[in-house]
């Protein structure tokens, strides 16, 4: 490989590199604004400059190409005056909003000037101002006075988003960021341009005002919105999620996530409808109930019916653990009516990154072992089962059933016995005879596998009551570390709830059925054991950023 | 130990006690016609100076508006984590306010960092000294009573322009 010298030391680059690129894979990060890895090359803001040998004048790092011999200089004494003149230059007009600015924090023109400029304003006079509280599109407020026209915004929409929508508009001072006229900054990946914003220039509607950023814990986990399964970062203060972003992964989503996966697919683990504790129905009503006491109701009351008589139906939002936990209950209870719903939305996909299949795990499930057993119904037999009464009781793990259609609605009365694990109250709990609460996505370990077959975790964000934040090794905000019980900002609500594979473990010990685990790692080595295309696998194996299973690729990978 | 000289042998006169004591009644004598410095608290209050670090207290603008933006620095460098800030957002021009501000005056320790680091004089020390509660809760002081007019802190505010 041809080699280059940055700061004294050799390093190695691929023929086409660009002087920042081969030096941050070097592990030299050159400071940069409008560069960014996945977008294409603008040179607007003039914060990388180096200094190059035999070179007349600094040339910026991130157009210029890596070339055999070169000898780049990042802290000589050139550079650095540069630097912060320039850090001057876009500080000129820059107002002093950090006190209001979401992005302080996690700002790189904030962290750039404490690295690199002079410390103090030579500027006294006023400031250009340009307008503020701007509702681009549906999510997302822009703030002219912070914008310092990287244009990556731009160039996210164009080259990612494939929607060309934003643009500058006026010149020198008072150049400005825009949508077209009559256009509205609504694709449906606008959020990724807060993230990538250098500034605080553009900030999510959602999640504007509600934190500092050094506030919250983050935790590694997996969009569960499609079959994609983005990953994710998850942000937590007060044992509630106020944000997820996009977590680099370049054989999944690379830095980005859709609208809908970063709004909507954590509003329900904080909702006020959240199922707390166990719940079993007397003289019509679900009350509740110890965990002891709807466990046992549970297992006697499935010992009543013929294995032929019960169904399950798993899902494709639980993770792989519990629905091998599911498959190994229904089995060993000998029911081989078991099955899942698919959840496909036609048409809703994209070549970017959402997938019409709007469930994390279907290929999880069916892998180990969510599908009907020989002789064992689907999903529409056990439907025209429940109708010819046939099938009188059915155990539905993490699934609406109900609201699947009107048949469904219509169905479900004939059942003798309806088990329901759910985070949340939905219509098929109401009409359930045992609710067991079910932990959510950001309450558990875990694995999904996406649509390409990649094997991906998900760890514990939000504690439930059976949790400890730092016993569990949860990842800890300040405030998680030093708070107690005395604290308000300790006291967010825990709820009562489990992951589902422990449910089963739970009804499998009073059943007297053979299944022992006491964490999902031990759910998942036996997954491993048992079916060929996790084989090998442990957790560690997995790892941040997923692995790739050895399955054949289904058809529209 | 009979006959061990000590470090200090009291002379024929100290040994008379006589003058000694007479040494002790003109001081309390002399004292007795100096100026009172103990007050009879709680009937009297004590009015410390400027300089002062009671509790911190919020600064209320005359139009009622507290001049706090919620930006959480207070929070953050509090070396006892007794602060709380909740932001949200206002429709005036400072864009974010505080919804929630708690200040646990069992956790605080008055070190006025606080004051220090905020950019917008929105959190000074007042002149409170007297803190009283009967539980952990009662301690939690929310904005109604950190919020004090700016009237009833000019001294501080001064102190603060001239000093910090
Ligand atoms: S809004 Fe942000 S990303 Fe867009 S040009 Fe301005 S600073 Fe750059
Ligand atoms: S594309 Fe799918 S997985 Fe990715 S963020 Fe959107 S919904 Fe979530
Ligand atoms: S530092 Fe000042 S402006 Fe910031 S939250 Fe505290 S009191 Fe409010
Ligand atoms: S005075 Fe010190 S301890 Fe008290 S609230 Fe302010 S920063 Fe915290
Ligand atoms: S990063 Fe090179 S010019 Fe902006």
């Amino acid at each position: 490989m041809p080699t280059f010298t940055v700061d004294g030391k050799q390093i190695e680059f691929k023929q086409g590199q660009t002087i920042i690129e081969a030096s941050r894979f070097a592990g030299i990060e050159i400071p940069h604004f409008c560069w960014h890895p996945s977008l294409s090359i603008s040179g607007n803001c003039r914060i990388c400059l180096v200094e190059i040998e035999k070179m007349p004048k600094l040339a910026i790092s991130c157009s210029t190409y890596a070339a055999e011999g070169m000898v780049v200089h990042t802290q000589s004494q050139k550079t650095v005056e540069a630097r912060n003149a320039v850090m001057e230059f876009i500080l000129i007009n820059h107002p002093l909003d950090c006190p209001i600015c979401d992005e302080a924090g996690e700002c790189k023109l904030q962290d750039y000037a404490y690295q690199h400029s002079r410390g103090e304003s030579r500027f006294e006079e006023i400031k250009v101002r340009k307008e503020k509280r701007v509702q681009l599109g549906p999510h997302i407020k822009f703030d002219g006075d912070r914008c310092i026209m990287c244009s990556r915004c731009i160039r996210f929409s164009d080259e990612i988003a494939k929607k060309n929508q934003l643009t500058f508009v006026q010149r020198g001072d008072k150049v400005t960021i825009t949508t077209f006229p009559g256009e509205s900054f609504d694709n449906p990946y606008t959020l990724n341009t807060t993230d990538i914003c250098p500034v605080g220039a553009l900030t999510n509607q959602d999640f504007r005002f509600k934190s500092r950023v050094w506030e919250m814990s983050k935790t590694d986990s997996v969009c569960i919105g499609c079959s994609r399964g983005c990953n994710t970062e998850v942000w937590v203060r007060n044992n509630e999620i106020l944000r997820l972003t996009p977590r680099h992964n370049e054989d999944v989503n690379s830095y980005w996530m859709c609208d809908k996966g970063r709004l909507e697919t954590f509003k329900n683990v904080n909702a006020g409808n959240r199922i707390d504790g166990t719940y079993i129905r007397s003289e019509g009503q679900l009350q509740k109930v110890s965990w002891n006491e709807a466990l046992h109701v549970a297992a006697k009351s499935l010992k009543d019916y013929k294995s032929g008589e019960i169904a399950f139906i798993g899902s494709a939002y639980s993770t792989c653990e519990d629905n091998y936990a599911f498959v190994k209950f229904a089995k060993s209870l000998g029911v081989a009516n078991i099955d899942y719903a698919d959840h496909i939305i036609s048409g809703d996909q994209d070549d970017i990154l959402i997938r019409e299949d709007k469930t994390p795990n279907s290929l999880g499930a069916e892998l180990v072992g969510v599908q009907p057993g020989s002789s064992g119904m689907n999903i529409l037999a056990i439907l025209k089962a429940i109708k010819e009464r046939k099938i009188k009781a059915l155990y539905v793990m993490e699934e609406d059933v109900i609201s699947f259609d009107g048949e469904w609605e219509s169905t479900i009365g004939n059942l003798d016995l309806l088990i329901v694990h759910a985070s949340n109250e939905n219509r098929t709990t109401a009409l359930a005879d045992i609710v067991f609460p079910a932990s959510t996505f950001a309450e558990k370990n875990g694995t999904f596998v996406n649509f390409q077959g990649r094997v991906q975790r998900i760890y514990p964000a939000v504690a439930t009551e059976e949790m400890d934040r730092a016993l569990d090794g949860m990842e800890m905000s300040r405030w998680d570390k030093f708070g107690t019980e005395f604290d308000r900002w300790m006291q967010g609500h825990k709820y009562d709830s489990k992951p589902s594979w422990k449910i089963f473990v739970a009804l499998s010990q009073l059943l007297g059925l053979k299944m022992k685990y006491n964490l999902s790692e031990e759910v998942f080595a036996d997954i491993a054991n048992t079916i060929s295309a996790f084989k090998g696998l442990d957790y560690d194996e997995v790892g941040k950023h997923g692995t790739q299973l050895k399955i054949k690729q289904t058809a529209n990978a | 130990m009979a006959g061990q000289k000590r470090e200090k042998d009291l002379n024929i006169f100290e040994k008379l006690y006589i003058p000694e004591i007479a040494k002790g009644m003109a001081l309390t004598l002399k004292n007795m016609f100096r100026p009172n410095v103990t007050l009879q608290y709680p009937e009297v209050k004590f009015e410390p100076p400027a300089s002062y670090r009671g509790r911190p207290v919020l600064v209320q603008e005359n139009n009622g508006v507290e001049r706090c933006v919620a930006c959480g620095l207070c929070s953050r460098v509090c070396p006892a984590l007794a602060i709380e800030v909740q932001a949200s957002e206002t429709d005036l021009e400072k864009e974010r306010y505080p919804v929630k501000f708690e200040i646990n005056m069992l956790r605080c320790i008055f070190c006025g960092f606080c004051e220090e680091v905020c950019p917008e004089e929105a959190i000074v020390m007042s002149k409170d000294y007297e803190l009283v509660f009967k539980n952990r809760n009662d301690a939690i002081f929310g904005k109604e009573k950190l919020l004090v007019p700016v009237e009833n802190l000019k001294d501080r505010l001064e102190f603060l322009r001239k000093f910090k």
